[in-house]
């Protein structure tokens, strides 16, 4: 069987919460990068993996996929054993459970820390400045989430109950990125969470996607 | 059976979402309502249901839970063998993953395009007694041009989202745009073909039909 491709620059943060899963199943993949500075993802060959021009794009044989989140499930879902189940879909409460806690990281964990990564590492890219005022309500924000985190993350070991799934393992590549700001000692803060942070990154799976990572 | 429990405004975006999920597989259900002005979202009662203070929230005997699209999903899984219905496809791998790409579509591209305006037109100037930003507006219109032109390129190739077979992936779309077709800006659509016959599809199914009739465009 052929390796499956993975579209996008490896240091993504998109990218990254793919090839995380498939490192979680070992399944066999490649990494074709799409250089942006050259206009290659607006080009007609990669607007036919991803019609809105984005990464990561995904080829498993004829079936070509994009949205990170999407292609993870279908990793997860396709790979799946009975040691790595990150899904649960056989089993109703628990796949709600994911699928709340994947929500979550999606439409509020994310809106919160990714602009704080855009502006302290992409602007500066650019020549700019970082928009402190922007940050710190980022900031403020970010505290707001972590509480109602703390509270999951002091009963549960994991966000959805007490076994790893796709929910938490979203959380690495933003955070990852986080935790090499000033600003990461909020989580110092927030113990569970950064229990929970710490086991996260202890995984073999986790630890195999960082090495792959440039140096920042 | 008790019936399953929707607590939010039933007129609400991300309640609709779910009740639409629930009329497709006939389940029996109640909307809850939770009283948003006299900020009953912040009380323990409803914390208790979803800790980020949100709705919509859902529960189903000791099973709570809050996310309007998990909840969905979760009504379609338990109820769609008895009911004959299959919008999610997880037996099929490659159904599934065309399913959960375009309601990620929906979430991450599709909704911050269209749903500025809805809130710009309709819900601001309603709810705050604020006027509408014609900057905010111009923008998002522009933005949603470039989403609809990929639409019209995926519907004119399948009837629906996913393939030919209607799916989660469309049904997410049904609730703000029901809500972006009483703004001024609804022949927007009228430029893309594909786009408007797959929605007057959708708005034409008895599920969307009943739900639309208690989402009035007039607030």
């Amino acid at each position: 069987m052929a390796p499956v491709k993975v579209f996008g620059p490896a240091m993504s943060t998109n990218v990254a919460r793919v090839l995380v899963c498939l490192e979680e199943v070992g399944a066999e993949y490649e990494v074709v990068n799409v250089d942006f500075d050259a206009g290659e993802h607006k080009r007609p060959e990669h607007l036919a993996r991803n019609p809105f021009g984005q990464t990561p794009a995904f080829q498993d044989g004829e079936l070509m996929l994009f949205e990170s989140r999407a292609i993870s499930r279908h990793v997860l879902r396709k790979y799946k054993t009975e040691e790595v189940n990150l899904l649960r879909e056989g089993n109703l409460q628990e796949s709600a459970l994911v699928d709340v806690w994947l929500d979550v990281e999606a439409h509020q964990y994310n809106p919160a820390i990714s602009p704080i990564i855009y502006q302290h590492y992409l602007i500066p890219m650019r020549g700019g400045t970082p928009d402190q005022k922007l940050i710190s309500e980022r900031m403020d924000l970010m505290k707001k989430l972590l509480d109602v985190y703390e509270a999951r993350l002091s009963k549960f070991k994991y966000l959805a109950g007490d076994f790893a799934s796709l929910a938490d393992v979203s959380h690495f590549p933003y955070t990852y990125y986080f935790m090499a700001t000033p600003y990461a000692s909020v989580f110092d803060s927030y113990p569970s969470v950064k229990a929970w942070w710490e086991s996260l990154m202890s995984r073999p799976a986790v630890q195999k996607v960082i090495s792959q990572l440039p140096k920042q | 059976m008790a019936p399953v429990k929707v607590f939010g405004p039933a007129m609400s975006a991300h309640a609709a979402r779910i009740l639409v999920c629930l009329e497709e597989v006939g389940a029996e259900y109640e909307v809850v309502n939770v009283d948003m002005q006299a900020k009953e979202h912040k009380s323990p009662e409803h914390l208790a249901r979803n800790p980020f203070g949100q709705i919509p929230a859902f529960q189903d005997g000791d099973i709570v839970l809050f996310e309007s699209r998990a909840i969905a999903k979760y009504v379609l899984r338990k109820y769609s063998k008895s009911a004959g219905v299959d919008l999610l496809r997880e037996g099929d791998l490659k159904e599934a993953a065309m399913v959960d790409v375009w309601t990620e579509v929906e979430a991450h591209t599709y909704n911050p395009a269209l749903s500025p305006v809805v809130y710009e037109c309709l819900i601001y100037p309603a709810m705050r007694g604020v006027p509408t930003n014609q900057k905010v507006v111009e923008e998002s219109l522009e933005k949603l041009k470039k989403v609809l032109d990929v639409y019209e390129a995926r519907l004119s190739k399948h009837d629906y989202l996913a393939g030919d077979f209607l799916s989660f992936a469309d049904l997410n779309h049904f609730p703000y745009t029901h809500y972006f077709m009483g703004t001024p800006h609804a022949s927007l659509f009228d430029a893309y073909p594909h786009v408007k016959a797959w929605w007057e599809r959708l708005a034409a199914r008895p599920s969307v039909k009943k739900l639309s009739a208690g989402m009035p465009l007039k607030f």
